[in-house]
């Protein structure tokens, strides 16, 4: 087993009476591509907002390349190397998509220039070589996801926290970003993704931690979490695990993931 | 470049303005637009690329001018030496109304209400104190001599204010290019995506009000100068801080000759309703209000978005 360059013990936050993420340890290899996947309101964008450090764990710790994350500033984090992207979109709508990717690369170049040229090196590798000089605000969903991506990647992490740059795009413009991510992988930055479209997760992630209700409920490799009756459960409903094992051969690998997927588009 | 050129045209025009008329009014109209560019320069920094608007820029325009006037009058420092001492106090007035406001994540309407507040404190404070001249304000001793920074004829005035300018556009120009300028933008566009991407917010917001702290404080130390006088209400009061943000509304947001076009604009409107209506009291601020109200509705980019993405 690679070491891992995250690793989270015990993390635990409450909101008022309601227990979003209840000791959770999970750790991502140096070099994987992990997924982090889970029913909506599972506690997965709070687990990731707690490792960026905009949200402070109630208990627990966030390791990264072996130094203590806890209390440091989002800012911090990102500088250390672990860049994430947010579910909702965020550009800076009034800028064009080249200064937007600009000031993720101004990080670590002064220069405006320089920035500025980097950022369009960084647009030519997830084909937004056309949108440069477009305000962010006038990209489409998909545009905007590949934004998102974009200026994080522009910050040279080594590991990205990919909150569901899949969402709300349509089957072709998921296809063309699954070899988008693969490349990120290859080009050695670690990659920890949240995502509820099933195909992308099983194309892409060599490893899988499964979050319902704030607890992880299931890890391992694809068709490994597919099959286990927890995860089965947490989507489809309880005792479902059951009447599928009745029903069909148990080990038909990625049938609950897919309806699941469709249910979640 | 093109823009560096235009700001190199600009200041040579109001150069060789001494040259060409030497009406005491026309000079006296041009020292104003650019003291209002000045002050719209100021809170355009903070107010057009940061995005948080203040309500209060007088806090900083008051503190310029007061410290200039003491350290002349009752420490009997040489003014060119009390400059940059009370940009100094500008600034770190500055500094604590950023760190209380920033450091507690007050925005919008919040920060506005903050920084009106900090005004009135201050014009409170120095309508009490002895040392500021309480209610009566102080009075600059009159003694024409460059070297006291005052000056026989307008044009020693239209020179030292046009100086502060430049440095303005400058400012503004380099904001436009510059990694420091792209960061504050960022934080005003969207802070959460701004940490996100590893910057330090709160730094950047601190570093934008006291540049624009220091401007304003100039301002403040060449109303001073001009006018040998200054008083709590001139200091501190609202009027300063609105035509410090009209003029920066009104010429365009986060852009580098906004603030002047917007002077310039107001400034002439000013000077044709005195003609029209006499000296009504609070008449220019009716005529800033409905200027104001016709941009925002119809050229929310402000007049220099009339010339192109970002004159």
């Amino acid at each position: 087993m690679k070491p891992a360059i995250l690793e989270a013990r015990n993390l635990a936050i409450s909101f008022g009476g309601l227990k979003a993420v209840a000791d959770v340890s999970l750790t991502v290899a140096a070099g994987s591509l992990t997924a982090l996947i889970g029913p909506n309101g599972a506690g997965k964008s709070t687990l990731f907002a707690m490792i960026s450090g905009f949200l402070a764990p109630d208990a627990g710790t966030v390791h990264f390349d072996g130094r203590l994350l806890s209390g440091l500033p989002p800012y911090a984090i990102c500088r250390l190397g672990l860049a994430r992207t947010f579910q909702i979109v965020q550009p800076f709508a009034a800028q064009t998509v080249r200064e937007n990717i600009a000031v993720g690369s101004h990080l670590h170049e002064p220069r405006r220039r320089q920035a500025l040229a980097l950022a369009d090196a960084v647009a030519e590798r997830l084909g937004l070589a056309g949108e440069l000089d477009k305000p962010a605000g006038s990209l489409t969903t998909a545009g905007r996801k590949r934004l998102e991506l974009a200026r994080a990647l522009a910050t040279r992490p080594r590991l990205l926290l990919l909150d569901e740059v899949l969402a709300g795009l349509n089957p072709q413009e998921v296809a063309g970003m699954i070899p988008v991510i693969r490349g990120i992988c290859d080009e050695g930055v670690t990659v920890l993704m949240i995502e509820h479209v099933m195909q992308a997760v099983m194309n892409l992630a060599e490893d899988i931690w499964v979050l319902a209700n704030g607890c992880l409920i299931a890890h391992g490799g694809p068709q490994q979490v597919t099959r286990d009756g927890a995860v089965i459960e947490a989507y489809l409903g309880k005792g479902m695990a059951a009447r599928l094992a009745a029903l069909d051969e148990p080990d038909a690998p990625g049938a609950p993931g897919k309806s699941d997927g469709a249910a979640h588009d | 470049m093109r823009e560096l050129a235009l700001i190199v045209a600009v200041l040579a025009a109001f150069l060789c303005a001494p040259w060409l008329t030497d009406s005491g009014v026309v000079l006296n109209f041009l020292i104003m637009v650019l003291f209002a560019t000045l002050l719209g320069q100021a809170w355009n920094i903070l107010g057009g690329y940061g995005g948080q608007f203040s309500f209060g820029h007088a806090a900083f325009f008051g503190t310029g001018a007061y410290a200039m006037a003491v350290l002349q009058t009752v420490f009997a420092v040489n003014p060119w030496l009390a400059l940059p001492l009370a940009i100094l106090c500008g600034v770190l007035v500055a500094l604590v109304i950023g760190v209380l406001s920033f450091r507690y994540g007050l925005r919008g309407s919040y920060f506005a209400l903050v920084t009106l507040a900090f005004a009135e404190v201050l014009r409170i404070l120095a309508n009490t104190f002895d040392f500021t001249g309480a209610g009566v304000g102080l009075q600059l001793p009159l003694r024409e001599a460059a070297g006291n920074m005052q000056f026989a004829d307008k044009t020693g005035y239209l020179y030292l204010v046009l100086s502060f300018v430049a440095f303005g556009l400058m400012l503004s120009w380099w904001l436009r290019h510059s990694r420091y300028g792209a960061w504050l933008s960022a934080v005003r566009d969207n802070e959460a995506s701004a940490l996100a991407l590893g910057i330090d917010a709160l730094r950047v917001k601190l570093a934008a009000i006291m540049l624009s702290a220091a401007l304003m404080a100039a301002a403040g130390a060449f109303y001073l100068q001009y006018f040998h006088y200054i008083d709590p209400h001139i200091a501190y009061g609202p009027a300063i801080s609105i035509e410090a943000l009209v003029g920066a509304i009104v010429g365009g947001l986060g852009s580098v000759f906004g603030p002047l076009l917007g002077a310039l604009v107001l400034h002439l409107l000013g000077e044709a309703t005195r003609n029209l209506m006499g000296d009504l009291p609070g008449i220019s601020l009716v005529v800033y209000g409905v200027v104001l109200v016709l941009i925002v509705m119809f050229i929310p980019r402000g007049l220099s978005g009339l010339f192109g993405r970002r004159a």
